[in-house]
């Protein structure tokens, strides 16, 4: 090394150290193997269970990842905006209406933020809920069998990014647009962004019974961009607080022109006030196209067709939204386990302002007002910050909560986690994340009472921390230890598609409860057969329904001829099995859509039209038993209009013959094929 | 017959009415593949399995060694054991309030004998399940049978098998071994007294005291 470039080196570091020094560092540095119980810490050996569920969103694959903590270990994708080859979501005729919209079949999303049912504050365990972001969209997994059950579209709305947030009792889940659009849509130049575009918040009524979701009403607001959401807690429960940017209402350019102002708003939306302004009528009714797509009890998903939607207004309705300013270009917006402080993540900003909701409470009452904005009161910043965490960092996005008093804010440019006290706010341990975080997650760390164990660290750039993977890396989480009063790094492990944002809550609350089976008894699919002497084939002018079982290790029938080229051939697999994880698969050569997966007692659909003439096998995908390569058969296909006789080795076919001998003598059938099991 | 012992057999006879809620007998079957197990009930008129699907789940698997399916509607016993155990009841009353010995030794025989009779047949189904096995079936061993045990454990391929009396079986033990102690008792206090109104036996008045 030369002289002159060792000094450079020096001084980089120096400058380095300054910068450090300047955002507070606590000078405890890297914390690699500091913690040198690391490894039995996240241990769970051979055979034991993970502490918690966590359900990491996977941002831009559409679905979400199910993870064992402290372990992380990977034990499910749930498939739920985008198809699944794996399983068939998406693809098989009984789960195709859940991607429904009012733009078609829509195969992919954007999903980003889960969030789980609460009870009084808390995780319930009942249902996990889950944006769409691109086509906006939520949906409704339920914890009992970890599968999507309900997909509701989000009429007004685009880039659903601030939702799914839920109320205390999961009264609302709520959603708003990250881009304002022209509500309704129409034909208008973007110039006329500021008179012709909205920003739309979405209510969405939860029924407590069944979790099904409807739109209760929606707020129609200025044109900004409404980036996050949190409901209050507690205290400030009946409030829902919205961060926005981009007050400046640029339509072109955005990274510049929606960064000029110095502070943008938190939207503090009093959602009890909305709903008396609802009640007396002073909301309007607007027409709105938009798919709501269930899975029945049958487990069928179909889609109803919403036709309008309640617009509340805050002209129509004073009193229902508050303007908190809010520096800069505000991300997180999260309410402490108290209910009194909502903290922004202000990602330009210096430092991250607490406000108080008792503040803003007699703000409002004073009339403190800083001013109006599009005829919302702009409350003033001094009246409702409580304090401002100085010298947090670069880029603070994300705050979640130990319940100990402390909280937790990701650092994005900085790539740390920084612990600070609610109590004087101020910083009292760092940490670096490997690299770039986004959100984090406390387990229940946005809910009344936090399970203040572990914070995981949810990454955008894993660079050198895994063995290279050519041009696209894996993403990332990071595990740390907040027990005690240092954090200390336990675990890096990477996940399947973007961890953008992540939930969890102790295994104790959903383990025990879980489905092993559908009751084949139960099964209401109208395609289903029960068993091997309901199995036959159908033909309908061109369409024939084969309903096929599927059982260790064969399927009834194995044989089927009399098919043509150009039919539309529905292959329905009820799996007879009523044992737990013996799935059966079900693949047919040239298909081209996927595979079927089907639990124990369950019935699935897949399409196929055959292009071909000849003999095609179609065979069981799943692992399911000594003989399963042996579970396997052969569907002929004849030209189009050939006369070749629809047969198929069932007991039904058997029946069917027979009968037909009886009233047609004449008729000379081989018979070596039929009922022969 | 005395009154204490007429009252063991009529409440051994009442306990009897038990099997009508509860398992005679259980089968637990252990595998790699199942930790949690898979189970069999056999009660006095039906077999079930111990979880839900575990009868649809054996039915399965024995498909694969050519064991016959088990049909509780094709075993003829489930259909007449009912009406045996409310005869046997009905019996044991009877024979309570009677209160004579001889009924009382017929009917301690006749329990043992039924039983047995359950017993054997209940080896006699499992022996032909075990052994009466498809020819085509797709797992065949050389000399291998599965047969479950009558009682114990035995290994049957990746299967630990386990058979033991349930509760109502154990129910119907001790009912059996209460009308035979009753008959067991009367015997020897009947011998006693015989022996008591012979003359020419102080000796065995000895002995029974010392005995007593």
């Amino acid at each position: 090394m030369s002289r002159r470039s060792w000094i450079h080196g020096r001084v980089a570091a120096a400058a380095l150290i300054a910068v450090g020094a300047n955002l507070g560092c606590t000078g405890a540095g890297a914390r690699v193997g500091e913690s040198s119980d690391a490894a039995q810490r996240v241990y769970v050996a051979p055979g034991k269970y993970d502490e918690f569920y966590a359900f990491f969103s996977g941002g831009f694959d559409g679905q979400v990842g199910v993870y064992g903590l402290p372990s992380g270990r990977l034990l499910k994708h749930v498939p739920v905006f985008s198809q699944s080859a794996e399983n068939g979501w998406g693809y098989s005729e009984q789960t195709k209406p859940m991607l429904t919209t009012s733009y078609g079949f829509v195969p992919w999303d954007d999903a980003h933020h889960p969030q789980l049912s609460q009870t009084a504050g808390v995780p319930d365990g009942r249902w996990l809920f889950i944006n769409g972001n691109n086509t906006p969209r939520i949906a409704r997994l339920d914890l009992a069998h970890f599968e999507t059950e309900e997909i509701l579209e989000i009429p007004n709305s685009a880039g659903n990014h601030s939702s799914p947030f839920v109320t205390e009792n999961n009264e609302y889940v709520v959603a708003g647009t990250r881009f304002s659009v022209p509500a309704p849509q129409r034909d208008v130049s973007i110039e006329d962004y500021k008179t012709a575009f909205n920003g739309v918040l979405s209510f969405i009524r939860v029924d407590s019974a069944t979790g099904h979701m409807a739109i209760a009403f929606q707020i129609k607001l200025p044109a900004f961009d409404y980036d996050l959401s949190h409901a209050g807690k507690g205290p400030s429960h009946g409030w829902s607080f919205f961060t926005s940017y981009n007050s400046e209402e640029a339509n072109t350019k955005l990274e510049v022109n929606a960064s000029q102002k110095d502070k943008d708003y938190i939207a503090a939306i009093n959602w009890k006030q909305a709903e008396r302004c609802v009640a007396d009528k002073k909301a309007t009714t607007m027409p709105a196209r938009y798919a709501h797509n269930l899975i029945g009890e049958d487990g069928i998903a179909r889609t109803d067709w919403g036709s309008s939607v309640t617009m509340v207004t805050p002209a129509a309705c004073p009193d229902m939204v508050y303007y908190l300013p809010t520096p800069k270009s505000p991300h997180g917006v999260d309410v402490d386990p108290t209910g009194e402080y909502i903290v922004a993540g202000g990602k330009l900003a210096t430092v991250i302002p607490v406000h108080s909701f008792t503040r803003m409470q007699k703000a409002i009452a004073d009339k403190a007002f800083a001013g109006e904005d599009h005829g919302i009161p702009v409350l003033k910043y001094e009246a409702t910050v409580a304090g401002e965490v100085q010298n947090p960092g670069l880029g603070p996005l994300h705050t979640e909560f130990d319940g100990k008093g402390f909280a937790y804010t990701s650092m994005f440019l900085s790539s740390e986690i920084v612990k600070w006290s609610l109590k004087d706010f101020t910083v009292v341990d760092r940490a670096p994340t490997f690299y770039s975080i986004g959100h984090l997650m406390i387990p229940g760390g946005d809910s009344r009472k936090p399970w203040g164990k572990y914070v995981l660290a949810l990454n955008k750039i894993t660079k050198d921390r895994y063995l290279p993977t050519g041009p696209e890396l894996a993403q990332s989480a990071q595990l740390y230890d907040i027990s005690g009063s240092r954090m200390k790094l336990l675990l890096d492990f990477p996940t399947i598609g973007e961890p953008h944002y992540a939930q969890a809550l102790p295994a104790s609350m959903i383990k025990d409860r879980q489905l092993k089976m559908y009751p084949l008894a139960e099964n209401k699919d109208p395609w289903a057969a029960k068993n091997e002497k309901a199995t036959r084939v159908e033909r309908k002018g061109s369409v024939v329904h084969v309903l096929m079982t599927s059982v260790r290790s064969h399927f009834m029938p194995d044989k089927i001829e009399g098919i043509r080229v150009g039919d539309s051939v529905y292959f329905h697999l009820t799996n007879l099995e009523q044992d737990w994880d013996v799935p059966h698969g079900f693949a047919v050569l040239g298909a081209n859509n996927s595979e079927l997966l089907m639990m124990p007692g369950q019935t699935r659909t897949l399409a196929w039209v055959p292009k071909q003439v000849g003999v095609f096998p179609f065979y069981c995908t799943d692992f399911c038993s000594a003989l399963h390569q042996e579970m396997q058969g052969y569907i002929r296909v004849s030209p189009a209009g050939s006369k070749t006789e629809l047969k198929w080795n069932s007991p039904s076919y058997r029946q069917e013959a027979e009968e037909k001998e009886g009233h047609d003598s004449d008729d000379g059938h081989e018979s070596g094929e039929r009922g022969t099991r | 017959m005395k009154r204490s012992t007429r009252l063991a057999v009529a409440a051994a006879s009442l306990l009897l009415l038990m099997v009508y809620l509860l398992p005679l007998w259980r089968i637990n079957l252990i595998a790699p593949q199942y930790p949690e197990g898979l189970g069999l009930r056999i009660w006095v008129d039906r077999v079930t399995g111990i979880k839900a699907g575990d009868l649809n789940s054996i039915n399965g698997l024995n498909h694969y060694i050519g064991m016959r399916a088990i049909e509780p509607d094709a075993i003829p016993e489930l259909r007449v054991m009912p009406p045996l155990v409310a005869v046997a009841v009905a019996v044991g009353l009877l024979v309570a309030v009677i209160g004579r010995r001889v009924p009382l030794y017929l009917f301690s025989a006749g329990a043992v004998v039924l039983a047995s009779v359950g017993l054997w047949d209940f080896y006699r189904w499992g022996w032909d399940y075990g052994h009466h096995l498809d020819p085509h079936a797709a797992i065949k061993v050389p000399g291998m049978s599965y047969e479950p045990p009558l009682i114990g454990s035995k290994q049957l391929l990746n299967f630990h098998a386990t058979s033991w009396p349930d509760l109502g079986g154990w129910i119907a033990i001790v009912a059996v071994a209460v009308f035979v102690a009753a008959a067991v008792v009367e015997w020897r206090r009947a011998a006693r007294r015989q022996a008591v109104s012979t003359p020419a036996a102080p000796l065995s008045i000895e002995l029974s005291r010392n005995a007593r």
